[in-house]
């Protein structure tokens, strides 16, 4: 049974801060309005209206910088958080009130490793093939062969609690995925990852996709968002502000590629200069000296630029050039970088 | 209810604690046993107490083992898996209502109480006799009184450990359980505070009361004892407040 994600119109206000491991990390604060009792618990609007739709046995990312909802949206979607309002369904399960059915349909690796340190790398998968009723024989197939998998077979009998990061990560991959779910989801899945078995791990989520499974990842990082993604939404502030394929989000900024200039000094008169400079789209003074210039061209563009500045007696300080990128994209929608 | 998943967290938490068998059954029996070594024999042999003080303290260090072990075996894992590295979360998103977990948790709590009440009364009796006058003269009655304590001991510690955060350990220690074993007529029989009659009306609303006195009443009812009915019913409403109370964090805790 193939089994897609919806969500429509999901808000989440905490009023005490969510557990960070819970579903609920990486936050900033963005206070609700209208309150100014002073005792009044501080609001903390994690989701806005979010409304999203993920077809069965598609890679989705949620690309977005911290604080942005992406966890809480996870959080939601696997019965960790409970909405404020709006609704959520995994296939046609509402998440909410038939929360052990969606249980069973998905496997959820959350941001920060929650391994049970009690156990040993095998007996967590071994455990958790049993909550899901796994017969002996087959959870222990199982269990070998994801262990394997992700290259932790020569640990596998020894307490996680002395594993580094990266063996964690991969050992929660591995158990999400123990009771083969419908739905993986992934929640920064190669934070703290060394690049090499980021590939790996690309690698195993791309066949696991293959096999008509749904996976959403959660991600900050344009390569991963790029790379694995086959539709996007880039959400801030807890609403879809962009959705689509990587290629489609790309070609929706304008001219493609981003300049970053710094000059000495930026005038009313420059700005407009730079705006009517072929192949240019669109430029925003980001503050009193710089601006950012949107055009089909990059580097051929500097010359121009800088002469323009020559002429206006402003000196080009600092010049920064992005090829076409999600980075691009998300600036252009929240004047702020991913990584801010 | 998933009947499957329900064993296999059971069985978790069994492997677990088969793990630190070790550790945890000197946790559980090394004071208990030292105190009636102590006042038992010691204190006794000695002419400080008299023999008959023997057969009154068993059933009260009884009452401590289980309410040690079961608040023990059910608040500190929770304590713990319920912190910054959310150890839960694995069990929590197994296929069955969230509360499941906490029920289990609370029967695996009550057995070790269990066990750790009855391993008690042989012990105890090895060490103390000749002297111990045991009187079981209903071992239904005493079999209800020990369950409701082992559930009574559990919930109060799932209450307890979703109520609370890693750094109020200590304080759970000493202004809880300390003062909860030291006012639950443990050592001494409820009818020995006749003298102090506003503490006597003021231990009731401590649970422990009752299971030293229904244990009392129903191993030794040579001693004088709070009658077994009202015991019952205590414990039966201790039992239920404390699984309600427990649920109700354990809910809070669980989802944000």
């Amino acid at each position: 049974m193939l089994a897609g994600i919806r969500t429509i119109d999901l808000r989440k206000v905490f009023t005490s801060p969510p557990p960070l491991a819970s579903g609920g990390g990486g936050f900033a604060p963005t206070f609700g309005r209208g309150k100014t009792k002073k005792q009044s618990k501080p609001e903390i609007v994690a989701l806005d209206g979010l409304s999203l739709q993920i077809l069965p046995g598609e890679i989705f990312g949620l690309l977005g910088p911290n604080g942005a909802g992406k966890s809480t949206t996870v959080g939601i979607l696997t019965t960790r958080v409970r909405p404020t309002s709006g609704q959520a369904w995994i296939g046609e399960h509402d998440v909410w009130m038939e929360q052990v059915v969606v249980k069973r349909l998905i496997g959820v690796v959350q941001q920060r490793p929650n391994l049970d340190f009690a156990l040993t790398a095998r007996e967590i998968l071994l455990f958790h093939g049993a909550y899901f009723g796994i017969d002996a024989q087959q959870r222990s197939q199982r269990a070998d062969a994801l262990l394997d998998r992700f290259q932790l077979r020569d640990r596998a009998d020894q307490l996680v609690r002395g594993f580094s990061g990266g063996m964690m990560q991969r050992l929660s991959i591995a158990r999400a995925m123990m009771h083969d779910p419908q739905v993986l989801f992934l929640d920064e899945p190669s934070a703290g990852l060394d690049p090499q078995t980021k590939l790996l791990l690309w690698e195993i989520i791309r066949e696991y996709n293959q096999s008509g499974k749904t996976v959403l990842i959660t991600t900050h990082n344009m390569e991963e968002a790029d790379a694995l993604c086959q539709r996007l939404a880039i959400i801030d502030h807890g609403r879809n502000i962009a959705l689509g394929t990587p290629h489609e989000l790309k070609a929706a900024v304008p001219g493609g590629f981003l300049l970053r200039l710094r000059f000495g000094h930026l005038s009313p008169d420059l700005l407009q200069r730079l705006q009517k400079l072929p192949g240019v789209t669109e430029v925003r003074a980001t503050d009193d000296n710089s601006a950012d210039v949107y055009a089909d061209r990059g580097g051929s563009l500097v010359a121009e630029v800088a002469s323009l500045a020559a002429l206006a007696n402003a000196e080009l300080c600092d010049v920064h050039i992005s090829e076409p990128s999600l980075e691009n994209l998300f600036l252009h929608h929240t004047g702020r970088s991913l990584r801010e | 209810m998933n009947w499957k998943t329900f064993l296999a967290l059971l069985g978790r938490d069994a492997h677990v604690a088969r793990r630190n068998l070790i550790p945890l059954l000197l946790q559980t029996f090394l004071q208990p046993m030292m105190f009636v070594f102590i006042f038992g024999r010691v204190m006794v042999s000695s002419g400080y107490m008299p023999v008959a003080y023997k057969s009154l303290l068993l059933p009260g260090i009884m009452a401590i083992s289980m309410v040690f072990t079961g608040v023990w075996a059910v608040a500190m894992p929770l304590i713990g898996e319920f912190q910054f590295t959310r150890e839960i979360e694995d069990r929590l998103l197994a296929p069955i209502q969230i509360s499941w977990l906490a029920i289990e948790k609370v029967i695996f709590g009550a057995i070790q109480a269990l066990f750790a009440g009855l391993v008690v009364i042989p012990a105890a009796w090895l060490l103390l006799r000749p002297g111990v006058d045991l009187n079981l003269r209903s071992p239904l009655t005493f079999a209800c009184v020990t369950v409701l304590v082992a559930l009574f001991s559990a919930c109060g510690g799932l209450a307890l450990g979703c109520s609370i955060d890693q750094n109020h350990i200590g304080l759970m220690f000493s202004m809880v359980l300390t003062p909860m074993i030291f006012f639950g007529c443990t050592y001494y029989p409820w009818s020995a505070l006749a003298h102090f009659p506003i503490l006597q009306k003021i231990v009731l609303v401590n649970p422990l009361v009752y299971a030293s006195e229904g244990l009392r009443g129903t191993l030794v009812p040579q001693f004088p004892h709070i009658p077994v009915i009202a015991v019952l019913v205590a414990l039966t409403f201790f039992d239920l407040l404390f699984l309600a109370t427990g649920l109700a964090q354990f809910r809070r805790k669980a989802v944000s």
